[in-house]
C-alpha cells in the first residue's frame, strides 16, 4: 500500500460536517486540510429537473449496488439487506444529502439536549419504561445557541422567531428556545394549500408558525461573503440540487470558500475503508482512490463525517472502540439508533391546489404535541409527541398522479381508475408529522455477519423496530391531523402509514437516521465527548448525526451543523494549542 | 448482438392525436396518418405490441382523454428496460436471497428486464389480439404479482416524465393533467390563484434548458 505525504487533518467525506470543519480549520489556521470523498465532484443541477431520474431513481443517492445496510427487527431475527431505496434516502458526493435535502432547519427543543434528566426529574426514574435509552447530550441549548445563529446566518434561514432572548413573539413557534436574534430572513410567502392549514389550525385555537427553511426568501448575503438568490418556487427541491443555488447546499455556501486555499485539497472518487491507529492513537486512512489503488494517508488528526450511520460503520470496521451488546448493556459504539416515524393524513379539496410549485421547507407547523405537552405521560404511555405540519415542497406529475379517496374506485388501473385520478388530480393535500424517536436499548447498529459491499467488507446492520410508545405516539398524533384536516372543510381520508405493526424500509420516513457514536458527559455511556472528540483517541473527532443520544421531532441538518460549529471551536480554540482531551 | 427490432406505430398515436387541455376540453386533433417505424432497445416487436396493449388496458385512451397508446408509453418502458435500471445497476443485487418479511420488500434475484420477460410468459404472446374484456381477465388475474405492479408504476411514469424519457409523446401527459414541465418560476405566482388553476401551456425541459437532455437511461457500462 502506497503511503502518502502526510497531512495535518484528514477529513472522510464531503458533505455538511465534513466541508464545515474544512472551512473552519483552513480559514482560520494555517493546518493543511484533506477532504476525501468516495462520491463525484460538485456539478452543476441547470438540467437536473426531472421528476424521474432524480425523484424516482434517485440519481443523486448512494449506488445501492456498491453499498447498503441490512435490517431486522430484533436480535432473534436474520437481517436482509436493504436492496432499493425506502424509507431513508443517503447522498453522496460533494455535499453529500446536502445537497439534495429539503432544507427545513428547526432547532431542537431545550429539554431535548438533557432529555433523560428531564424526564426522571418530571416523572421519577421509576415510572420510565425500562427499556428506554435516552441520554443527555453532555453540553445544554443555551451553550449551543451561539453555533445555532452562525450555522443559521451562514445558509440564511428564513422564518420568524418565537421566542427573543426569553419574550414571546407573536407569529413564531411560541415553544422553541430563546433566541439571541431575529431570522436571518423572513418567512416565505404562503401558497393556498398552506394557508388552509394555517387557517384551520388558528380555528382551532393553536398557534401555527412558519416552517423555519435555508432555502432563501430574499438575495442574501451571508457573514462569508457568500450571496445566494431568492427561491422562485419551481418544485424541483428535496431530492434535486437547486438549480439557482437558493437552496443552501455545501456546494454553493462552503466549498467557494475553499476553493483556492493552498493547505486545502478536496479529493473525489476516494473511498475510505478503514481508520489506521495504534496505541490510542489515529494515524491516518486507507482508501481505495478513483484508479482502484489502495493508498494509505498518514495525518496527525482524522474526522470522521461520513453520514450518520456510515460513521458507525466505519469505526466498527476498523475496530476502534467497543461494540455495543444489547444483552448486557456492554460497549457504546453502535448504541441507541433512532430514526423517526411519519405518517400522512391525505385532505382532498374541491378546488385546485396548484400543488407543482413550491420549495422543501415552505409550510406551517405547529408545535402544540411536539415535546412533552399537557395529556402526555407515563401513564399514557406516551413521553414525546411530533410537530404537525403542511408543506408546499413542490408536486411532479408523476408522483403526484393517482390520488383518489379510498374505496372511490375497486381497481388501481383501468378506466374508472383512470377518470377519478384525473377528477382528483392537483386537489390532495397532505398534513405530516415527524414523530420524536427514543432511543432503546434493543435499538442499535453492528456489522452484519453475512452480507458485504464492494470490497468485500461486511454491511452495517441495523437491528431497529417501532415499539408500542410510538405506536400510541402515532395515534394520539394522527388523531389531531385529522382534526386539523377536517377543520380546512376537506374531505378527509384514513391515516398513510398509520396503522403499520413494524418498522418498514419500503417507504420513506425521512433521512433523519441518527446515533452510533452518541455524545455524552461520560465515556461509560458514550463514544464522543461533547467536543465530538472520541474519549478513548483524542485525536480523533466523529461528526454528524451519529453523535445523537435520541431524536427529536424535528429535522437535524441545523443542529449537526450547530454541534459541528462547536467542535471547530474546539478544536481551533483549544486542541490545537495543547493536542488532547478537551474533555 | 441482438436482431434489430422495430415497432410500428401510426404517427398519430404519438402525441399528436388529441390534446386535452387546460381546462380539459380537446382543442386539437391532428389527423396525421403516417406511420412511424422505431427501433427497440429491449423488447421484440410482439413484446412490444403485448406490453404496449397491456399499458392501454392500465391508462386506456378513452373519453376522458389519451392514454398509453398516444403518449409512447411502450417505447419509455423500453428504454428503461434497456438502461441501468432494467439491468439493476443501482440494487444490491448480492446473495443470499432470502424470503423475508413484506417490511423488506421486493428481496428477489430477478432483475427489472427478467421480471418483464416472466410477465410477458403469463400474459402470452397473442396477449395483443384478445378483446378488451379478455385481456382486462387476463390482468386481473395476475394484478397482485411483481411484474404487475411495475407495469402499473412504469405505465404512469411513461404517461408523465419528461419526453426525454420516451413518453409524453407531444408532452400529452402534462396537458392531460395541466401540469406546466419544469419551468424555472413561480415566484409571482405562489402566493396567487388561490382555488384556482393555474394551468399553463407545458414545456419540456430540454425546450427549457434551451439544448438536448440525455435521461440516465442513456448511461452506458
Amino acid at each position: 500500500m502506497e503511503r502518502l505525504k502526510p497531512v495535518d487533518v484528514v477529513i472522510v467525506g464531503g458533505g455538511w460536517t465534513g466541508l464545515l470543519l474544512a472551512k473552519e480549520i483552513v480559514t482560520r489556521t494555517s493546518h493543511s486540510v484533506l477532504v476525501l470523498e468516495r462520491g463525484a465532484p460538485a456539478r452543476d443541477y441547470t438540467s437536473t429537473m426531472d421528476e424521474l431520474d432524480y425523484l424516482i431513481r434517485l440519481r443523486m443517492m448512494q449506488n445501492l449496488a456498491d453499498e447498503t445496510v441490512t435490517h431486522r427487527h430484533s436480535s432473534k431475527d436474520r437481517a436482509v439487506p436493504v436492496r432499493q431505496y425506502g424509507s431513508f434516502n443517503p447522498g453522496t458526493g460533494v455535499g453529500g444529502a446536502g445537497e439534495h435535502w429539503g432544507a427545513v432547519s428547526n432547532r431542537y427543543r431545550t429539554d431535548q439536549f438533557r432529555l433523560a434528566t428531564h424526564l426522571r426529574e418530571k416523572y421519577g426514574a421509576a415510572r420510565l419504561p425500562e427499556n428506554l435509552a435516552v441520554q443527555d447530550w453532555g453540553v445544554t441549548y443555551d451553550e449551543l445557541e451561539p453555533y445555532y445563529w452562525r450555522a443559521e446566518q451562514m445558509m440564511g434561514v428564513c422564518g420568524k422567531a418565537g421566542n427573543l432572548r426569553g419574550t414571546l413573539v407573536e407569529g413564531g413557534d411560541p415553544f422553541e428556545g430563546p433566541r439571541s436574534h431575529e431570522f436571518p430572513n423572513p418567512p416565505h410567502k404562503t401558497s393556498y394549500f398552506v394557508s388552509l392549514f394555517r387557517k384551520a389550525a388558528l380555528d382551532l385555537g393553536y398557534r401555527p408558525f412558519p416552517i423555519p427553511t435555508a432555502t432563501l426568501s430574499q438575495t442574501y448575503r451571508n457573514p462569508d461573503g457568500i450571496e445566494r438568490p431568492a427561491c422562485m418556487y419551481c418544485g424541483y427541491c428535496s431530492r434535486y440540487g437547486c438549480m439557482i443555488g437558493a437552496k443552501a447546499q455545501p456546494s454553493n455556501t462552503l466549498l467557494p470558500l475553499l476553493a483556492n486555499k493552498e493547505n486545502f485539497k478536496l479529493q473525489t472518487g476516494s473511498y475510505v475503508r478503514r481508520l489506521i491507529h495504534r496505541n490510542g492513537r489515529a494515524e491516518g486512512v486507507s482508501y481505495i482512490d478513483s484508479s482502484g489503488q489502495e493508498k494509505m494517508q498518514p495525518a496527525e488528526v482524522v474526522m470522521l463525517c461520513s453520514w450518520t450511520i456510515n460513521n458507525s460503520r466505519l469505526l466498527l470496521l476498523s475496530g476502534i472502540g467497543e461494540p455495543y451488546d444489547p444483552t448486557t448493556g456492554k460497549g457504546t459504539l453502535g448504541k441507541n439508533l433512532t430514526h423517526q416515524l411519519n405518517q400522512q393524513v391525505q385532505l382532498f379539496f374541491d378546488k385546485p391546489l396548484n400543488l407543482f410549485m413550491g420549495t422543501g421547507g415552505l409550510g406551517c407547523a405547529i408545535g402544540e404535541f411536539a415535546g412533552d405537552p399537557a395529556g402526555l405521560d407515563p401513564s399514557s404511555g406516551i413521553l414525546r409527541g411530533s410537530e404537525i405540519r403542511a408543506n408546499s415542497a413542490g408536486e411532479g406529475p408523476i408522483s403526484s398522479f393517482g390520488k383518489i379517496p379510498p374505496g372511490e374506485t375497486k381497481s388501481d388501473w383501468g378506466a374508472e381508475w383512470k377518470k377519478a385520478a384525473l377528477n382528483w388530480h392537483d386537489k390532495v393535500g397532505q398534513i405530516t408529522c415527524e414523530c420524536a424517536h427514543l432511543a432503546y436499548r434493543q435499538n442499535y447498529v453492528d456489522l452484519d455477519p453475512t452480507y458485504t459491499d464492494k470490497f468485500g467488507d461486511p454491511l452495517l446492520r441495523l437491528t431497529l423496530d417501532w415499539t408500542d410508545h410510538e405506536k400510541r405516539q402515532r395515534a394520539f398524533i394522527g388523531k389531531h391531523m385529522i382534526s386539523l384536516g377536517k377543520a380546512t372543510g376537506a374531505r378527509v381520508g384514513p391515516l398513510v402509514h398509520g396503522a403499520e405493526e413494524h418498522y418498514s424500509v419500503t417507504y420513506y420516513q425521512s433521512t433523519h437516521v441518527q446515533g452510533g457514536v452518541i455524545q455524552g458527559d461520560s465515556a461509560e455511556r458514550s463514544v464522543v465527548n461533547p467536543w465530538l472528540q472520541h474519549w478513548r483517541m483524542p485525536n480523533l473527532w466523529v461528526v454528524g448525526g451519529s453523535a445523537f443520544p435520541q431524536n427529536e421531532s424535528a429535522n437535524p441538518t441545523l443542529t449537526i451543523l450547530a454541534v459541528a460549529y462547536r467542535a471547530a471551536d474546539g478544536f481551533v480554540e483549544r486542541y490545537i494549542k495543547k493536542p488532547g482531551a478537551l474533555a | 448482438m441482438r436482431r434489430r427490432e422495430f415497432i410500428t406505430l401510426p404517427a398519430k398515436c404519438l402525441g399528436g392525436l388529441l390534446v386535452y387541455t387546460l381546462a380539459g376540453v380537446p382543442i386539437r386533433i391532428q389527423a396525421q396518418e403516417t406511420m412511424v417505424r422505431l427501433p427497440l432497445r429491449f423488447f421484440t416487436a410482439n413484446e412490444a405490441r403485448v406490453i404496449a396493449a397491456a399499458c392501454e388496458r392500465i391508462f386506456p385512451s378513452d373519453e376522458n382523454g389519451p392514454g398509453a397508446k398516444e403518449a409512447g408509453v411502450i417505447i419509455y418502458i423500453d428504454r428503461q428496460l434497456a438502461g441501468p435500471f432494467g439491468r439493476d445497476r443501482h440494487r444490491y443485487t448480492k446473495g443470499p436471497f432470502l424470503e423475508s418479511v413484506p417490511e423488506h420488500g421486493y428481496q428477489g434475484k430477478a432483475s427489472p428486464q427478467e421480471i418483464y420477460r416472466d410477465g410477458l410468459r403469463q400474459l402470452r404472446e397473442d396477449f395483443a389480439d384478445l378483446d378488451a374484456a379478455k385481456q382486462d381477465q387476463v390482468l386481473r388475474a395476475i394484478e397482485t404479482t411483481v411484474f404487475f405492479r411495475m407495469l402499473r408504476t412504469h405505465a404512469i411514469e411513461g404517461m408523465f416524465s419528461d419526453p426525454m424519457h420516451g413518453g409524453n409523446a407531444g408532452l400529452i401527459g402534462w396537458q392531460l393533467i395541466g401540469y406546466p414541465g419544469p419551468l424555472m418560476s413561480y415566484r409571482d405566482d405562489i402566493d396567487k390563484n388561490y382555488g384556482q388553476p393555474l394551468r399553463r401551456q407545458p414545456v419540456s425541459l430540454e425546450q427549457i434548458v434551451g439544448h438536448p437532455v440525455k435521461g440516465w437511461e442513456e448511461e452506458r457500462d
